[in-house]
Formats: C-alpha cells, sequence, structure tokens
C-alpha cells in the first residue's frame, strides 16, 4: 500500500486523458511514435487475474507483467488532445478524451513561469458575427443578381485613396488628363492570406500557403495576396516574378529587412505592398517570441540571426507617436520602394483604434495606405496565456466605429479599412467577410482557417494550441524536420484553393440577392441582426 | 414602379404635353402623383426670365413666413402666378391651400454679382425658407432658380391637372423643357419632398427605380454639400451626384455615367484613358450606384440627359420630330405625343450609353 501524496500530479490533473482499450492494442507502437509531445510511453504493468476453468470454481490467482501503453503524468508531457494517437491506430484503440476535472492551469506555472501556448482566445469566442444576417433581400423592386449568370466585381483597394477634390485632374478637350502621380493603390481579393512568418510557420506550410496564393493568381485569376509575416523571405521569391503577390511586412523586430534591402535592385516586380505590423489582435501589447527551438538553420538564415529565443519588443523603438511613425516609418517605407508600393499598417483593435485611425486619415502626406485592426479573436503561434485570453478588443463593433468615424468627416475608404481575428471562425469565412465588408471594412484577413486548412487540430476549446513549443503533431508551426515531414504540401496549397474557390461562390451568393454586383461597402442596411444590444452599437435595424 | 418623361422642344408648350406623354404609361396604381420641373418659361414669367422664380405649396401662415423672410432679406417681388384650384370634392388631389410661383429680383448688393455668388444665395435662401417651413409645418418650398418652375402634388395626375386647370392652355404656362414624374414615393410614407423631380441649383433629376447604394451614397454626399439634405429618396442620390461631378468638381458631363457605373476593372486596364478612370473609381467609390435605375437629368443649360444602370433593368426610350424631342420609361407615352415621328429612329440606350439632347435638338449618344 502506498501513502497518498496530495501534491502528486497524477493524470487525472492534466486536461486530456488518453482511454486505451487493451483488448484491441496489439501493441504496434504507431501511438508513441506519433505522440510529438511524449505524452504517452509503453510500459510494464503488473497484472493479477483470476482465472476458474473447471465445470466448479477452483479460482485460482496468477500474476503475470503485461506491455501496456501509459500516459506520462507530468505537466511538460501534458497530452494536449491532439488526436494524433488516435489518427494513426490501425485498431482504434486509443484516444484523447477531454477531462473536465483538470486542474492544469493551477499547476502549469511552474517555476515561476507563465502559461504560455499558441492558437486562439478561449475565453473570448463568442460571434457577434453568428448574430447577425444578410436579412436585406431584393424583392420585386430591385431583383436579385444571378449568382452564376451575373458579373460581379469582387476586389478592394490597398493603398491610399485620395478625395475627389484632391485628384490632380485637368480638363483638355472635354476630357480629364491626370497632371501628377497617385498614391499607389493595388485593387486585390478582398481576402488577405494573413501574416504568419517563416518561423512561426514550418517552410512547408509557408510554401502551402505561397503556393495556393500563386496557384488563386495565376489559374484562377483570383488576385489574393500573402503577407511574409516578421522574418523575410526566402531570397529566391523576392527576386522572382511571383513576388507581386507578396505584402512584405515589417514588425518591431525588423527581422529579415537586411535581405529584403539587399535584395531591392535584383527584383524584378515590386511586392503588393508594406505592412507595417505595430500589434497584434491575440496578443495586444507584448511582443513576439520565437523560441530558440524553432530557430533552425534556414530560420537563422533568413533573418540574418543567430541560434537564440527572437524577441520582437512590444512596440517600434524609437517611434514615439502616431505622427511620428507616419513621417519616419511610412516615408522611408515608400522611399524604399520610390512610392510605387503602398504601405499599410496593422494594430491590434483596441479602445482607442479610433484616435488612431482618424489621426492616420489626417496623414499631410498621404501614404497611409490601409488600416488593419486585429481583433481578439485573432490566432497567433506563442504568447502567454494571460494575453491571449485576457487582452484584446472584438474587432466588428471597432471596425464600424473606426467606418462612422471617417463617415462623419466625409473620408470613408480614403484609408481602406481591413478587417481580421476571428474571420471564419467556425468555418463560414465568406459570411463573416461579407458582413464584416457590410458594416465598413474594405476587405478582411485570415490567418488561422488557413492552417486549419493545412491541418491544424487547434481549436478555442483547449485543443492542442502547443505552436509554441515547436512540437507541433500536423508539422505547421515546426521547424522539426521529422514533424514537417508530416505536411503534404501540394493537397494542404489544394485545400486552401479549393476553400477560395468556395469562398469567392458563396460571396457571389451573398452579394446576389442583395442585388449588388461590386462589393457592398458599408452597406450596413443590407444587415439586420435579432440582438437589440448588436442593433443599437452597430447601428443596424434589429428584428425579431 | 416610377414611369418618367421629359419633353424638349423648339418652341414653347404647355404641360398637357406632359400630361400626356405620361398617362398612357399608367400601369395598376402607379398613378398616385404628379410632379414637373418646367425650365425656360414662357407666358406669365416670360419677362423676368433672368430673375429667381420660387415654386412653394404653403398654409396662409406659410405664406406670411415667406414674405416676410423674403422682404427682410432685400428679395424684390415681381410677376407672380397663384393658380386658383379647382373646388371639386369628386377630384383626387391632396391639395395645399396655397401654392405660389413668384419672380423675384435679387437684393440689391447682389445685382453686381457674380453668377456664381447668385446661385449660392438661391440656394441658401431656399434652404432658409425650408427650414422655416418644415420647422412650423407649413408649407413646401421646391426650387428657386431663374427660368425653373416646380410643381409637385399628391393624388390622380388626371385630377390634379384639373384642379390646376392645366388641361386648358391659355397661353399662362408654357415651356420649352419638362421633366415630369407621375408617382409618389408609395414605398414608404408619402412625403412631398419624396417625389420626383428634384432641383438643386439649376439641376433637375428624376429616376426610376431603386439604388441599392442608398445609404452608401447618402452617407457620403451628406459631408460633401450643404444643399445635399433630405434624402426621403434613394434617387436624391443621383441628382447630388449629378450636381458634384458638374458644378463642385467641374468635370465634363461624361464622367458622370463613370461615377455612378463604372466600369469593371478588368475593362479599365484596356482603356487608353483607364488610369483617369482607375482614380476616379477609387475616389468616388461612395457615389456608384447599385439596382435597376433609369435617369433622366435636366442641366442648367436646358440640355437632357438620359442614362440607365450598367445592368441596364429598367427601361426608357428617346424619340422627336423636327421640333420637339422626348423621353419616356414607355414607347407608349412617346406614341401619344409623337404620333408621326419615324419609331426607326427611336434609342433605346444601353447599359453603358449616355443620350444628351441639346437646344438644338441634336441627339447625342455616346458609349462610357
Amino acid at each position: 500500500m502506498e501513502t497518498i501524496k496530495t501534491q502528486d500530479i497524477t493524470v487525472n490533473d492534466l486536461p486530456w486523458k488518453i482511454e486505451c482499450k487493451p483488448d484491441r492494442c496489439t501493441m504496434c507502437g504507431s501511438c508513441v511514435a506519433a505522440c510529438t509531445f511524449q505524452a504517452i510511453m509503453p510500459a510494464v504493468e503488473r497484472r493479477s487475474i483470476t482465472v476458474s476453468t473447471g465445470h466448479r470454481p477452483e479460482p485460482s490467482q496468477k500474476h503475470s507483467a503485461v506491455l501496456t501503453i501509459k500516459q506520462r503524468n507530468n505537466i511538460e508531457n501534458a497530452c494536449t488532445g491532439c488526436g494524433m494517437c488516435e489518427k494513426i491506430c490501425p485498431n482504434q484503440a486509443i484516444k484523447p478524451v477531454r477531462n473536465p476535472d483538470s486542474r492544469f492551469s493551477l499547476l502549469a506555472r511552474k517555476g515561476g513561469s507563465p502559461i504560455k501556448r499558441g492558437g486562439r482566445t478561449s475565453l473570448n469566442s463568442g460571434r457577434t458575427l453568428d448574430n447577425i444576417i444578410v436579412g436585406r433581400i431584393s424583392q420585386m423592386t430591385d431583383p436579385a443578381l444571378d449568382s452564376e449568370r451575373h458579373t460581379f466585381d469582387i476586389l478592394a483597394p490597398f493603398g491610399r485613396v485620395l478625395m475627389p477634390h484632391e485628384l490632380p485632374l485637368s480638363v483638355v478637350n472635354g476630357t480629364l488628363n491626370l497632371t501628377a502621380k497617385l498614391p499607389p493603390v493595388n485593387w486585390i481579393y478582398p481576402i488577405i492570406f494573413s501574416d504568419m512568418s517563416i518561423g512561426a510557420l514550418s517552410t512547408r506550410a509557408w510554401e502551402a500557403v505561397a503556393l495556393a496564393t500563386a496557384y488563386l493568381n495565376e489559374k484562377h485569376n483570383m488576385p489574393v495576396r500573402m503577407s511574409s509575416g516578421e522574418g523575410g523571405m526566402p531570397v529566391k521569391l523576392l527576386e522572382s516574378e511571383q513576388l507581386k503577390y507578396m505584402i512584405l511586412q515589417i514588425a518591431s523586430g525588423h527581422f529579415g529587412w537586411n535581405r529584403i534591402v539587399k535584395a531591392i535592385p535584383k527584383m524584378k516586380v515590386d511586392p503588393a505592398g508594406v505592412l507595417i505590423k505595430i500589434g497584434q489582435g491575440a496578443k495586444p501589447g507584448d511582443g513576439g517570441l520565437l523560441p530558440a527551438a524553432k530557430v533552425a538553420d534556414h530560420v537563422q538564415a533568413i533573418r540574418g540571426v543567430p541560434k537564440a529565443d527572437l524577441m520582437s519588443p512590444p512596440n517600434h523603438q524609437g517611434l514615439y507617436s502616431i505622427e511620428e511613425s507616419v513621417q519616419k516609418m511610412f516615408l522611408s517605407m515608400n522611399a524604399a520602394f520610390k512610392f510605387r508600393v503602398p504601405v499599410a499598417i496593422k494594430c491590434a483593435a483596441s479602445a482607442t483604434s479610433v484616435s488612431v485611425y482618424n489621426n492616420l486619415l489626417r496623414d499631410p502626406y498621404r501614404i497611409c495606405g490601409g488600416f488593419f485592426l486585429d481583433g481578439i479573436q485573432g490566432g497567433t503561434g506563442a504568447a502567454n496565456e494571460i494575453s491571449l485570453d485576457h487582452t484584446g478588443h472584438p474587432v466588428v463593433s471597432k471596425t464600424r466605429e473606426c467606418y462612422l468615424s471617417a463617415v462623419k468627416q466625409g473620408r470613408q475608404g480614403q484609408i481602406p479599412l481591413w478587417a481580421g481575428g476571428g474571420i471564419g471562425l467556425t468555418g463560414n469565412a465568406a459570411a463573416d467577410a461579407f458582413k464584416v465588408i457590410c458594416l465598413g471594412a474594405n476587405g478582411v484577413f485570415l490567418g488561422k482557417i488557413l492552417i486549419q486548412l493545412l491541418g491544424c487540430v487547434g481549436n478555442e476549446h483547449g485543443r492542442c494550441n502547443a505552436c509554441n513549443t515547436g512540437k507541433c503533431p500536423a508539422g505547421i508551426c515546426t521547424q522539426d524536420p521529422r514533424l514537417v515531414e508530416r505536411l503534404d504540401i501540394d493537397k494542404g496549397a489544394q485545400n486552401i484553393v479549393e476553400y477560395m474557390l468556395a469562398l469567392d461562390s458563396e460571396l457571389r451568393k451573398l452579394m446576389a440577392p442583395i442585388g449588388n454586383s461590386s462589393l457592398p461597402v458599408g452597406r450596413s442596411d443590407a444587415l439586420v441582426t435579432t440582438d437589440q444590444a448588436i442593433a443599437e452599437k452597430l447601428a443596424i435595424q434589429y428584428v425579431c | 414602379m416610377c414611369r418618367i418623361g421629359a419633353i424638349k422642344s423648339k418652341e414653347f408648350f404647355h404641360p398637357s404635353a406632359a400630361l400626356h406623354l405620361m398617362l398612357p404609361q399608367q400601369e395598376g396604381h402607379d398613378n398616385s402623383g404628379f410632379a414637373m420641373v418646367m425650365q425656360d418659361l414662357a407666358g406669365v414669367f416670360s419677362k423676368h426670365k433672368d430673375k429667381p422664380l420660387l415654386s412653394l405649396a404653403c398654409t396662409q401662415k406659410g405664406a406670411k413666413l415667406v414674405e416676410d423672410y423674403m422682404e427682410a432679406n432685400d428679395f424684390r417681388q415681381l410677376a407672380e402666378w397663384i393658380p386658383r384650384g379647382v373646388k371639386n370634392v369628386k377630384l383626387d388631389i391632396k391639395a395645399m391651400p396655397y401654392y405660389i410661383f413668384r419672380n423675384y429680383d435679387y437684393p440689391e448688393y447682389y445685382r453686381d454679382a457674380s453668377e456664381e455668388a447668385k446661385g449660392e444665395l438661391l440656394l441658401d435662401t431656399r434652404l432658409a425658407l425650408r427650414e422655416l417651413l418644415e420647422k412650423q409645418e407649413q408649407g413646401y418650398v421646391y426650387s428657386f432658380w431663374p427660368d425653373v418652375l416646380t410643381l409637385k402634388e399628391i393624388g390622380d395626375p388626371w385630377d390634379i391637372a384639373t384642379y390646376f386647370k392645366l388641361w386648358d392652355n391659355n397661353g399662362d404656362l408654357m415651356a420649352k423643357n419638362v421633366v415630369v414624374q407621375c408617382r409618389q414615393n408609395t414605398n414608404y410614407d408619402i412625403v412631398r419632398y419624396a417625389a420626383h423631380p428634384f432641383f438643386l441649383q439649376g439641376y433637375t433629376l428624376c429616376a426610376n427605380g431603386e439604388n441599392t447604394f442608398y445609404t452608401k451614397n447618402k452617407e457620403y454626399q451628406k459631408s460633401l454639400h450643404r444643399g445635399y439634405i433630405g434624402f426621403e429618396s434613394d434617387s436624391q442620390n443621383f441628382l447630388y451626384t449629378l450636381h458634384y461631378v458638374l458644378q463642385e468638381l467641374k468635370w465634363p458631363i461624361k464622367y458622370y455615367k463613370h461615377v455612378i457605373t463604372p466600369l469593371p476593372f478588368n475593362e479599365l486596364s484596356l482603356r487608353s484613358d483607364g488610369a483617369e478612370l482607375r482614380a476616379i473609381r477609387q475616389s468616388l467609390g461612395s457615389l456608384e450606384i447599385n439596382g435597376p435605375n433609369t435617369v433622366i437629368g435636366m442641366l442648367p443649360n436646358g440640355n437632357i440627359i438620359t442614362c440607365c444602370d450598367s445592368k441596364k433593368l429598367r427601361p426608357v426610350v428617346v424619340g422627336g420630330d423636327g421640333t420637339m424631342v422626348a423621353i419616356a420609361s414607355e414607347v407608349c407615352g412617346l406614341n401619344a405625343i409623337l404620333p408621326h415621328r419615324n419609331q426607326e429612329q427611336d434609342v433605346y440606350p444601353n447599359e453603358r450609353e449616355v443620350v444628351i439632347i441639346n437646344d438644338a435638338l441634336e441627339v447625342e449618344r455616346w458609349k462610357q
């Protein structure tokens, strides 16, 4: 008999418990090999068996040592519920089961260190967008369009748009002529593949997203753009024709820009844009962290750094005001590409977003080419759980507020609004995008859903979300070559392409019934809600 | 559905022609009102064509409010036409107590002012009168502009014409240009200001259809100009955009079509003026219209234009003889007033076309 030690960690303290059926298990070892967290191990257990084989009970007791699969009972190797064991088991003998009595959050701050993880917020996954319906359906006076037959202009601006009276136009012989250069504006698909870096993602995962981007452009004529994420990209891509599909990101660590700047003279085409990342919705005010474990050789090469923890500071060092950032950062990024490439800014949605947007709208150089608002439901590769769950701001109302603030000044559309953070959270990115566009966004950006299409199994209910560990079981958020091999690039890219083609059709299915052949930016009259508080906040019609 | 129409003639004609143009077009319970804007007048107002003409419908108290205001602001009354309505209970008309059409001379200190300054004064005066009457619910002011008369009322167009004696041509009321429409906005509360045609600083417009970018247009137009008010109808958006493009931006007329129904991006890239058109589409994206629409507009110089939305879901036809050209939603309207014209020369504008009729009655048609 053993004495109970109440401080001992047992499997019942962990968030997931492994359920193994010994009668189905053949001890092939596949599950143990597949588990990247080493949450399970083969073990030998002593068993006591009582048998009686005759006509009358003649029990005899037998002790034997049997091989079995055992769950490790420590925090470091806690099962994340990723289910790779279940996926690989040929006999359906094993699966993780959620443990409602988990004490993990009390025990996991070992050594005085905050809990870290990847994924999305778990506490704030409520969905405003699901309470909004496209309720203004054309009937009789304004016939619906035919989503299959009519043509639709599904494009959004990336770049600074001037007020009509600011356009440098002169009339010559009854015709308007541009007399000066306009700020660069690229009209692109209203969905941007959001910034996930090489480093946060495996090279294969990043390549799959890049492949899907190029395929959508070249085979399906969908001008989807992909943001590089912080940390640059392979020189080969920088010097290729496909650079035109990429938005180069500069974040507070400025990682990768040494290479980008050196590649500028050799670029055949301009990139689609530059995105200055100030903050991220999933962890606003918290800098980026790429743990040394993920800083593999190629990451060191691309970023030009040694193998060490790579920390992006929570803000851009040396910039103390919006005006200063416009003057220094926007101007220098614009100048780097000779004012041919639009430069936009990405901020975490915040109670202060409207004042930042207002300030940018008044930028005298007219060079802020987009305002990207990232909401609390955005995903991330690594963050402190306290940031993920307890900081941030929903993106829907903030996007609306920014739009209405621009309307008040007659400046809507001048700095295109792009919204992200939870778009496609429940699987339908088209519906989410459409509704946010009706509320005033020009377009949206997606991140998490892309890696889910590649095979990520993480969710808002604590499944997996181990992006920070370098042990991603799907080969997506890891640089371990053996794990990366698990990801089939072509299949992953194909999943993204097929999703986007369906999304395009679904967008038409929403544009047709409201009778619009171009994007209904700001058409809040097309939306209704069954929630009075949402109706009031977003200034849309309440229905019941 | 609204039926809309316009007549432009080399010779002065009586407004009954406009009624004959419109009445055959009635379908179902369409005809719920009558509204017209006449430009280039003869008859009562022929001596004061360069002086602003006020068109209003009001109560006795409203008339007094207007008189006091005009007097306080140094406008001096010249000619006047106050129709005495035919009192007949059987007539289907929701008549106001008074209809006043009155010429004024500019205040003395404005006599030598530029046309532009005068235009601003007339607009400010109309807006002030509208506010005055609206606040006390004493009436409606429709236009205040030289050589322009607006008449609007709720009811059956035939009965409204009877009430105003518009069937009898006594030479009092004649014009060379008329834009006309015979339906109140029956989808919403019936408001006199919601009836087309709308007027602003010499620009008149009526539209048939539904502008599904109403909210977008309205939210943008509200901050563009002090005269862009009301928004009782989604068709006011068309007028305000016409005024903005021509009067405020001072762009040639052909860009109006490029603003309201811009070319798709893939077509823009094929055009030699693609850069300009793209810039226009970018900067005026909030003024794009959507939904099925046909527009008839009259410009300060008397030219009349018509065009459709880019999916052409509402009809319009232009036809004429040597002395008169008319535009109507349905060809039966043209047949009623121009039975002997050459029908083969009728123009049915397509989704990318704009038709302009000038004072010489030359019908110019060009593609966007």
